[in-house]
């Protein structure tokens, strides 16, 4: 290169956003992003055990000390995760803590569509971000989709027209339906124009999706469990696609949590590691991040009927065989609340853009409208 | 050639007296569907028979001479019974618990109520109303939580769906289910909550960018002590909590909420924000500048009487442009409402259609949030197209389901299901469609069958003959379309 291109160069990375990442993303590497339904409890998952104020605010719910699986000398995992220790042990689990964002919404459905779209709080966005994502950087044209919705059918971060998304349950009840969607002749107006490339999204997905191959790996029973195993599938299947989706709920622990709370962490972390054991009988796992996301977390004073209310900052997980595990973010400040909830010290878009910078190396500044530090939690 | 010249002439005056004839015989059946489609759920081949013969301005003052301002479904058994929230509050767990799941049922029950009446009136375009005002004036069950409540601010919209809009407005920020929505309760002297005053302007009247931060503060202050009352959930206003001192809103001094109200309906933008989204819902997806803002001036000069509006959009050259035929998307209610009215199809328990709302994107009474829902293109993503799209090809093969569910293996699955998914199950069974029935009236007048099915002619090229061209013709994806 000579010194006029470097120039050149150099200022067009200044100033032209994504420049930097001309090389082209890398959507070979798969996102797969788990949501946990309803707001999980971030204070008793990843558990400050050493913290006095965690047990005066939680006398009833409070994960004891005995209990909790040891990762620091402060910091402890719920005793139902027991499942995802080896990938700690393996240093291929990072846990993000205190992650959430300004002026927190404590509504499920504001709060959820913030995530989703990776607005600020005051602000109501159309698209997901991914979908922005996949508008600005197309997924290559061979790919089966962009983006695949297991289970259930509001797209989350895929909704929005930029890419092709689709939603499946079972990829054979899928492939079946499919069968349906006919994108025949032209578009004479917008609207028909819309629905011809979302027929036509199904058609192509459709044919290039199989039921996949036949894991050793036993899948746990149950939603989640079927969900892990067709994410497996779909990561399984050769034509590509750039981002799973898939969902967990039922966190929304306003009573007798201890319980629930348990058999959902306890499906999480089986969830996970089964789908680790899927990807690396497949050779995916080092080209997969899993992420974990919710609208947001729980209040730290246990409430009267042994739950938990709406709260704010949560903790996550992101999970990969090129993850560099440990722990990130900030421990919870339970002495310093803000009207008794958590302040955020991650943004969540910092999450997102960790996941498109490092991951797919797309530039995050146009998706998420702002400049969001990623982390430095993957190796190349 | 004077001759030639004179026969030429004489000829075009013939052309306009038959043409003018045709024009007072009626609009014809094409813009008959059109009209009828547009602004109700279905369009019956009888009602487009009669309207055929109508003039565009004659079709149109019918349509609104049969709005009504009631429901005729009775409404649910509860509808005025009004729990003292510090009375659940001061509930155990068990009878809290059985509380909330009553609640759950009430909710449902009062969706079921609405699409009943969506599938039974006889007025659509009061239906289309009055679901264009909940989308507007929103409200969702999942957070006011009262059943009753949100039936009666249903019923308000309703009543006021082709009356006047500056009426309805002052209405809604009186209505209890919108005090609880938007918070209004908790706003009071010294400690205002902002909630209500900024939706009030950013999504009730002038739109983003027309006021400023201080307006809203100054509006919330002005609706201090707008709240209800706990022992009979009716409006209360309670004056120890109202902020007295003097407000300014767009330049005006106001003393109270009402005068806010007035400041903002005074403002052009008001009517101008209103009839954008009324001409997305009815006319096309993009609104002409000049003809919108004519439409507008119109509306506030009449003191916001809907009907001026509506007349005004119904017959703006632009909504019956043929480019604008068949150029917007079917909301889930229009979809489905539509298909079952469309078709015939007899109905019992109104459950599956509840949650097939739900399902594809259309939860009635649970917008997801203030803004309501965005409509449009984002009805339509593949799962919820896949659904649609099953949804009619089922509907076309009830009697095969039927069958399905009456036999006796499957009878007996059936019986040990949970009890919701049960209802589910015999609630389908119940649907009658006889393609045989719904063909009579077409027989010698076949051609009319794609017109009535669809609005615009087909993109792919559905063949067949008798029910299988029907079931080609809800196939092909100008079905979506309105």
């Amino acid at each position: 290169m000579n010194r006029r291109d470097f120039l050149a160069a150099s200022i067009a990375a200044v100033f032209v956003p994504g420049a930097a990442f001309a090389q082209g993303a890398t959507y070979r590497r798969l996102l797969v992003l788990v949501e946990l339904k309803g707001g999980n409890d971030g204070l008793n998952t990843v558990v400050p055990y050493a913290d006095d104020a965690y047990y005066r605010l939680r006398p009833r719910i409070g994960i004891r000390r005995d209990d909790v699986l040891q990762l620091d000398e402060r910091t402890g995992l719920h005793p139902s995760l027991k499942a995802l220790m080896p990938l700690w042990q393996a240093r291929e689990l990072a846990i993000v803590q205190g992650v959430g964002y300004p002026t927190p919404n404590l509504s499920h459905f504001r709060s959820i569509e913030i995530w989703d779209t990776a607005s600020r709080s005051d602000q109501y966005l159309q698209e997901g971000w991914l979908a922005r994502a996949f508008a600005g950087n197309p997924v290559p044209a061979q790919f089966a989709a962009g983006g695949v919705v297991v289970g259930g059918a509001d797209m989350g971060p895929l909704a929005g027209s930029g890419t092709r998304a689709i939603a499946l349950t079972q990829p054979e009840v899928f492939l079946r339906q499919a069968r349906l969607a006919k994108p025949v002749g032209k578009g004479r107006n917008s609207a028909l124009e819309h629905i011809l490339k979302v027929e036509a999204g199904i058609v192509e997905a459709a044919s290039r999706l199989d039921t996949g191959v036949q894991f050793r790996t036993e899948f746990p029973r149950g939603q989640f469990g079927n969900a892990v195993r067709v994410a497996a599938q779909l990561a399984s299947n050769p034509s590509g696609i750039a981002a799973i989706r898939i969902s967990l709920g039922g966190f929304d622990t306003h009573q007798n949590q201890p319980g629930i709370h348990q058999r959902l962490l306890g499906e999480l972390a089986e969830g996970l590691a089964a789908l680790k054991a899927a990807l690396v009988e497949t050779g995916r796992w080092d080209t997969t991040l899993v992420m974990t996301y919710a609208e947001f977390g729980r209040r730290p004073q246990e409430n009267a009927s042994n739950g938990t209310d709406h709260g704010t900052a949560s903790a996550h997980f992101v999970a990969g065989g090129r993850v560099k595990g440990g722990l990130y973010g900030e421990p919870p400040r339970l002495a310093d609340l803000d009207g008794g909830n958590l302040r955020h010290a991650v943004d969540f878009r910092s999450l997102y853009a960790t996941a498109l910078e490092r991951w797919w190396n797309v530039s995050s500044l146009g998706v998420l409208s702002g400049r969001f530090p990623p982390f430095d939690l993957v190796r190349s | 050639m004077r001759y030639s010249a004179m026969v030429k002439a004489l000829l075009a005056v013939l052309a306009a007296a038959a043409f003018g004839t045709a024009a007072a015989q009626g609009m014809g059946p094409e813009d008959a569907r059109h009209l009828l489609n547009r602004t109700g759920f279905d369009a019956q081949l009888r009602d487009i028979d009669a309207f055929a013969k109508l003039s565009r301005r004659d079709a149109v003052e019918r349509l609104l001479s049969g709005v009504q301002t009631e429901a005729h479904t009775p409404a649910p058994a509860w509808a005025k019974e009004w729990t003292d929230p510090r009375r659940v509050r001061r509930m155990g767990e068990e009878e809290r618990r059985a509380f909330v799941r009553v609640q759950i049922e009430h909710a449902l029950e009062l969706k079921g109520w609405w699409v009943t009446e969506m599938l039974t009136t006889s007025s659509p375009l009061t239906e289309r109303m009055t679901l264009f005002w909940h989308n507007h004036f929103t409200s969702s069950l999942q957070k006011v939580r009262s059943p009753p409540l949100i039936l009666r601010q249903n019923q308000l919209l309703r009543r006021h769906a082709l009356g006047n809009f500056g009426e309805l407005l002052h209405a809604v920020a009186k209505d209890p289910a919108m005090i609880v929505y938007l918070d209004s309760a908790t706003n009071r002297r010294g400690q205002p909550n902002e909630n209500f005053a900024r939706e009030l302007m950013e999504l009730f009247t002038l739109g983003e960018g027309k006021y400023g931060e201080k307006d809203i503060k100054e509006a919330a202050r002005a609706f201090t002590g707008w709240s209800i009352e706990l022992e009979s959930g009716d409006y209360l206003f309670r004056p120890r909590l109202h902020d007295e001192s003097t407000k300014v809103v767009l330049g005006k001094l106001v003393g109270g909420g009402a005068e806010v109200m007035d400041v903002l309906l005074a403002h052009p933008a008001t009517a101008q924000f209103v009839a954008t989204k009324l001409w997305r819902e009815f006319v096309s997806p993009q609104p002409q500048p000049e003809e919108l803002k004519r439409i507008s001036d119109q509306w506030r000069n009449s003191g916001y009487d809907n009907r001026v509006a509506l007349r005004a959009l119904l017959l703006t050259p632009a909504f019956w442009a043929p480019e604008n035929r068949a150029a917007l998307i079917k909301s889930p209610a229009e979809l489905v409402i539509g298909t079952l009215r469309q078709f015939h199809v007899g109905t019992g328990d109104p459950l599956p259609f509840v949650l097939l709302l739900r399902y594809l994107g259309q939860d009635l009474l649970s917008p997801p949030n203030v803004k309501g829902w965005p409509g449009g293109e984002a009805w339509i993503n593949s799962s919820t197209l896949l659904m649609r799209k099953q949804f009619v090809e089922r509907l076309m093969r009830v009697d095969e389901t039927r069958m399905f569910v009456q036999q006796s293996a499957m009878r007996e699955k059936i019986d040990r299901l949970k009890p919701g998914a049960r209802r589910l199950f015999q609630a389908m069974a119940e649907l009658q469609f006889s393609g045989r029935d719904w063909l009579a009236p077409y027989e010698g007048r076949e051609k009319m069958i794609p017109l009535v099915v669809l609005a615009a002619a087909p993109a792919g090229e559905p063949s067949g003959s008798g029910i299988d061209f029907v079931r080609a013709l809800v196939a092909d994806p100008v079905y979506q379309l309105k």
